[in-house]
């Protein structure tokens, strides 16, 4: 298990029936897991859906008291095969992962599932990391839901709505043989909100049951001729019993207004901002009573063409609020339209932007453009303006000189690496051999280890994927005076790049260098354990080395750094690798723990050391002020959070100083880069020993007598002679 | 034809702007426990990605009363982002964060009170400039005093850590203080008790934030970010001492005087206090130089050429370096750094790594020469030497290594370094001697650019090669009416960027012609002047 512990959350879990629960989105959606009946949980930890993971992870006694099954896949495509015991048995399984990237992933198995069908209902729970604080490039799962013709949830985002998605969704996959596919936003993963629980079900049908009695069917494998059967299946059974369920259970929802020849058709998803729109625009109050009628879309695909028509027949003028592009919602609504003859006309992406995230005051302009043209009384001031909150100025501040110069000031302020990060020094060895050797062809991969590509290191060229590193330097091996270079985390390393990239190394005699950073978790996902981890725990087999498997697949030379903060050896290590003469890959295995998690572990044990009176040392390094000039090279070659600076206080020095502040860990990058780049002797460690024993403190009186003495004899002589 | 009642019910739009690390979370956690327990409907959303890993994130919380919500029939539906224009509360837990709060239109002077600490957690970008890159913060000030109905500055991180604590609890105790929210005090202290972590740190942390935010005045002063210049001392204790201090109060102009004790105090601790008068001496020669070149209305010359000539003079060497690392009043300040109790010991361990110029610098002049000529001896050094060396100055040992080195100052003047030093600063200033009487101005710009020199071994070559080619640049800037603005100007490029290409491409673009590399432009006479 990873270092931080999940027990409050584990205890939401275990709230009983009819009370109310109140905490974050992805938590709710794990309580209505269990709520379902679910039989199977798998997934692969990323944000937004983390969280999901970390808390079934901790919460093994509650899990094996229902009888639920829960797995840390070795990625999203496993995750997504894993689902695989919902097609001939009726047990209910529910994967997660970060999406579009975790989709891309397990995008083959997803297709092999939807062709087959599933008799289980099976709920595939998709992070939606799009708009502010992603990591990821700007796409759809929306895409993914009509290629391989599974259904796509996006409800609105309150967590009753969200839980009764969740039980809903299992029950449209079951009803209509197909895997459902439920969008969580990440403000929906992150919001929080409350909701009455139901109890906690047994899987009605267990895996065991299905191992004793095993059942096969050739009709649901993807092989000729049944796979051309399921295309026809698709379209003439689960989808008409799926538009069957879903207008029957009414799993979209319609909102009355007062201006009912107009109407907003909404991604369930975006209802929430699209009642603020309202609001701001005087059409609605803060309780979801809206002037304009809406109809929400909790299912996004498929496009229920009666209700859309239903909606739209008696309407003049409907606005489709459909966030990111393609446009696939407003096509469909046109081709729908267009075919029933209905001359309601259909506004979209015209009033509203094709591209980049649908924040509240996007949608407002967008909903305030689409009534001016189709319904400006709608924008005149309500007769009655029962609640009418304070109105935003029609011009943000943002314009005022003032706030305008703000720019020259206002720093960019990207993530980066944490405090003591084991990943840092490897990053400062390969600037040192750039400095010596020049600048290299350098693939990145996804992980913290990402982070290099910002100031101060400036490192690295493209990064295609999650464990992708190696593999997206496979072009660059031909002969030439510089070899590449390629970074992947053990996290990706694991996930996929052992055969991607070292495998496909070794057999395509690729001659470039391999970095495997392993820092014992997948730090970037929350710290979750990987194979190779370190911790024991109770639940998985780990303690595997990279080393082994990387020899297992043949690499022939292969660097293992056991300390990455020794900068000088990993420079020569990076210097060797680049200029052998040996001929394959080249790969180094660079390790330390992962700081953040190292302090979760290490931090409580040395506190209850110190109160019990034992002798521990606590490390912390400092810079000497007056011996720093103040030429910042060692932040150049570190950007460690703790390295910061402060005034000089020497009036003849006008540049700030080099400073260690009280967050630092110790973990001794400075002093190794400022030894292996001879920067400079500013830098000192700081050992300070609690609770010293009688030898230390005899021997301390001993040095303190002899050293005091000189240096009060050298002080003496200054203070003689000061000004 | 309404058919739909709008009912009333405003909620409390709130943002918190912070870095991953810092809280921002706990901050919001606590408001909307606050606020559910005294009955309230409480959202809170944040999109923190990666940006737990110390990168800018933004919580936004809505608060509504329940009763509201039992008035209307419905929950609320309440917003997950927050609006420009649209914000009641926003709370900053670092000065930038809340300029950045500004440009994204959070803050509005008809409703926004914003609460921002002025603490200061310094970006790569300004910390990795090889000058001063740290961003002008009354900048941010300036633009809260526009943007916000009600301003509230205070170091909150200073009273967080003054309390043993962490800053979200300094920044709620400022929400209560401010009356931002319609909570009691005791609201907010319950909600930190029951969280159960830290409390009396938090209370007391919470209790100094609700202080400065409840006396805070109406007018937010501008943030103080002059450097006080050093008192000139009525009397010296040593009589050599008072004779430059009288020499310094009688020669010179007044405005030039906080500088030459700054420069005296730092030459007599570098060396001695003939080495001091040495740097008088000096001076005087330069004041006169200032005098006749009209420069007696503010001495700019002087002051520059105080503070540029004492730091050319005070070298970081060897000996200067081990001096202060022995110190007794550095093994107080270390402790005091590391926040050391009485009860723990502190041991330090230094990062010396000697280079072939190192060791030959410290040799007497000649020998220095020689060996620094003498391949088996650089090749020897190099193999045997020149290695990070480890060396704890709190032992016995470790500490008279450093201490005999810091001795040897008495030989100081003979070694190699202080030749080339020496020689350097010769040449310096008989360039700024030359130019003073044509272009004063461009004479003092000669002189700012010592600036320039700093750092150590590689750090401090770029630096010196820098210089040299700004040196050539104002020779060949003598003579043109923006000569010193535009050494000004290649000066400020110079302490841009590490790898020197801003000022590349100022020197290709402000001097006419190619710029022609420094070997091929110095002429004789310059090094003898």
């Amino acid at each position: 298990m990873a270092e931080r512990s999940f027990k409050k959350e584990v205890g939401q879990l275990r709230i009983p029936a009819g009370e109310e629960f109140r905490g974050e989105g992805i938590l709710a959606v794990t309580k209505a897991l269990l709520q379902s009946g679910v039989g199977y949980v798998a997934g692969y930890q990323g944000s937004p859906i983390s969280h999901l993971m970390d808390v079934l992870a901790d919460a093994k006694d509650i899990l094996d008291e229902l009888g639920v099954h829960f797995e840390a896949s070795a990625s999203e495509a496993t995750a997504a095969a894993t689902l695989a015991a919902s097609v001939m048995y009726p047990i209910r399984g529910a994967v997660t992962w970060k999406s579009t990237v975790g989709t891309n992933v397990a995008s083959d198995a997803l297709a092999n599932l939807a062709s087959g069908g599933v008799i289980g209902g099976t709920l595939v729970i998709i992070g939606e990391d799009y708009g502010e604080g992603s990591s990821i490039m700007q796409e759809r799962s929306h895409a993914f839901a009509m290629k391989s013709q599974m259904w796509l949830l996006d409800p609105r985002p309150n967590l009753e709505s969200i839980v009764q998605a969740v039980e809903d969704g299992f029950e449209l996959s079951e009803a209509s043989n197909t895997p459902v596919m439920l969008q969580m936003r990440i403000r929906s993963c992150h919001v929080h909100g409350r909701f009455i629980t139901r109890e906690n079900r047994r899987p009605a049908f267990t895996l065991a049951e299905a191992l004793e009695h095993p059942k096969r069917d050739v009709g649901r494998i993807v092989l000729p001729p049944a796979s051309f059967t399921h295309e026809h299946e698709k379209v003439r059974e689960r989808w008409p019993a799926a538009v069957k369920f879903i207008r029957e259970r009414k799993l979209n929802e319609f909102f009355d207004g007062d201006f009912s020849d107009i109407g907003l058709i909404l991604q369930g998803g975006l209802y929430n901002g699209v009642i603020r729109a309202l609001q701001l625009l005087g059409l609605a109050d803060s309780f979801g009573n809206t002037r304009i009628p809406l109809y929400v879309m909790n299912v996004t695909y498929p496009v229920i063409d009666a209700e859309v028509l239903e909606f739209c027949e008696t309407r003049r003028a409907v606005l489709l609020i459909e966030e990111g592009q393609p446009d696939f919602i407003e096509q469909n609504l046109h081709a729908i339209l267009r075919r029933a003859g209905c001359a309601t006309a259909l506004a979209g992406k015209d009033v509203l932007p094709m591209a980049g995230e649908y924040t509240t005051e996007v949608m407002r302009d967008g909903i305030q453009a689409f009534l001016a043209a189709h319904a400006p009384h709608a924008l005149a001031p309500a007769p009655t303006a029962v609640a009418s909150p304070p109105q935003p100025a029609a011009v943000p501040l943002r314009f005022h000189p003032k706030i305008a110069a703000l720019a020259t000031v206002v720093p960019a302020r990207p993530a980066g690496f944490c405090t003591g990060c084991p990943e840092r020094p490897i990053f400062a060895a390969m600037k040192l051999v750039e400095a010596d050797l020049g600048e290299h062809h350098i693939s990145c991969d996804i992980g913290c280890h990402l982070f290099s590509i910002l100031p101060p290191f400036n490192l690295g060229a493209t990064t295609m994927g999650y464990g992708l590193g190696a593999a997206s330097s496979a072009a660059f091996n031909v002969k030439g005076g510089r070899r590449s270079i390629s970074v992947m985390g053990d996290g990706g390393f694991w996930h996929n790049g052992l055969t991607s990239g070292i495998g496909n190394a070794v057999f395509n005699k690729y001659d470039g260098v391999i970095v495997i950073v392993d820092n014992f978790y997948a730090s970037a996902t929350g710290g979750q354990d990987v194979l190779s981890s370190r911790a024991d725990n109770p639940n998985r087999a780990t303690n595997n080395p990279i080393e082994a498997a990387v020899r297992g697949v043949g690499v022939k030379w292969l660097r293992v750094i056991d300390r990455t903060y020794d900068v000088a050896r990993l420079r020569d290590a990076l210097e060797e690798a680049l200029t052998t003469p040996e001929p394959g890959p080249k790969v180094i295995i660079a390790q330390s723990e992962c700081m953040l998690n190292r302090q979760r572990r290490v931090k409580p044990l040395f506190n209850s050391a110190v109160k019990a009176g034992e002798r521990v040392v606590k490390e912390r390094f400092g810079v000497d002020a007056d011996v720093c000039s103040g030429d910042h090279a060692c932040i150049r070659l570190s950007g460690c959070p703790s390295l910061t600076l402060k005034d000089s206080g020497d009036p003849l020095k006008e540049d700030p100083v080099a400073h260690v502040d009280s967050s630092c860990v110790g973990c001794g990058n400075c002093g190794e880069v400022a030894d292996a780049a001879v920067l400079c002797p500013s830098f000192y460690r700081a050992d300070i020993i609690h609770n010293p024993t009688r030898r230390d403190r005899l021997l301390a009186r001993v040095r303190g007598a002899a050293i005091g003495f000189l240096q009060r004899r050298r002080a003496a002589r200054l203070a003689r002679c000061a000004l | 034809m309404n058919r739909i009642t709008l009912h009333p019910g405003t909620p409390i739009r709130i943002a918190i702007l912070a870095m991953g690390g810092q809280g921002g979370g706990v901050l919001a956690d606590w408001i909307v426990e606050m606020a559910e327990r005294a009955g309230w409907w409480a959202q809170t959303s944040s999109v923190p990605g990666v940006a737990q890993r110390t990168g800018a994130t933004v919580y936004y919380l809505e608060l509504l009363p329940e009763s509201a919500a039992q008035a209307a029939g419905r929950s609320p539906v309440l917003a997950m982002m927050p609006t420009p224009g649209d914000v009641d509360l926003v709370v900053a837990a670092e000065l930038m964060e809340a300029g950045r709060a500004m440009q994204r239109g959070l803050v509005t002077p008809d409703r926004t009170t914003l609460i921002t600490s002025t603490h200061r957690s310094y970006a790569v970008a300004e910390k990795a400039a090889p000058g001063n890159g740290i961003a002008d913060p009354n900048k941010v000030v300036d633009a809260g005093r526009a943007a916000a109905k009600r301003l509230l500055c205070f170091d909150l991180q200073q009273m967080a850590e003054r309390a043993g604590s962490v800053i979200s609890a300094s920044l709620f105790g400022a929400i209560a203080g401010a009356n931002a929210l319609p909570f009691a005090r005791t609201a907010f202290e319950q909600t930190i008790r029951e969280g159960g972590v830290g409390v009396e740190a938090s209370l007391r942390a919470f209790a100094f934030g609700f202080d400065a935010a409840a006396q805070a005045p109406a007018d937010v002063a501008p943030i103080d970010t002059s450097r006080p210049p050093p008192q000139v001392p009525e009397r010296a204790a040593n009589p050599q001492a008072q004779a430059l201090l009288d020499a310094v109060t009688r020669d010179f102009p007044a405005v030039a005087q906080p500088m030459l004790i700054a420069g005296l105090r730092r030459l007599i601790d570098f060396q001695d206090i003939a080495y001091a008068a040495e740097y008088l001496r000096t001076l005087g020669t330069l004041r006169e130089l200032d005098e006749r070149s009209g420069g007696a209305n503010d001495w700019a010359l002087t002051r520059a050429a105080a503070r540029h000539v004492a730091v050319a003079m005070s070298y970081d060497d060897v000996i200067r370096v081990a001096d202060l690392k022995t110190r007794g009043s550095r093994f107080a300040r270390v402790r005091d750094e590391v926040g050391a109790k009485p009860d723990q010991l502190v041991y330090t361990t230094e990062f010396m790594h000697p280079r072939l110029e190192e060791i030959c610098g410290a040799l007497p002049a000649g020998l220095g020469r020689q060996l620094e000529r003498s391949k088996a001896f650089s090749s020897f050094v190099r193999r045997h030497v020149e290695k990070g060396r480890r060396v704890r100055s709190g032992t016995l040992m470790g500490f008279l290594a450093l201490y005999c080195a810091a001795g040897m100052r008495r030989f100081r003047r003979g070694t190699l370094r202080h030749q080339v030093e020496t020689a350097h600063l010769r040449d310096w200033l008989a360039r700024a001697t030359r130019i003073a009487p044509a272009d004063y101005a461009l004479a003092v710009e000669v002189l700012e650019c010592r600036r320039l020199i700093k750092g150590y071994s590689g750090t401090h070559d770029r630096g010196d090669r820098r210089f040299t080619h700004l040196m050539d640049a104002a020779d060949q800037l003598l003579g043109r009416a923006d000569a010193a603005a535009t050494l000004h100007r290649l000066r400020e490029a110079a302490l841009a960027d590490e790898e020197g290409q801003a000022l590349d491409a100022q020197l290709a673009g402000l001097l006419r012609g190619p710029f022609t590399p420094l070997e091929e432009t110095r002429r004789p006479g310059y090094a003898a002047a």
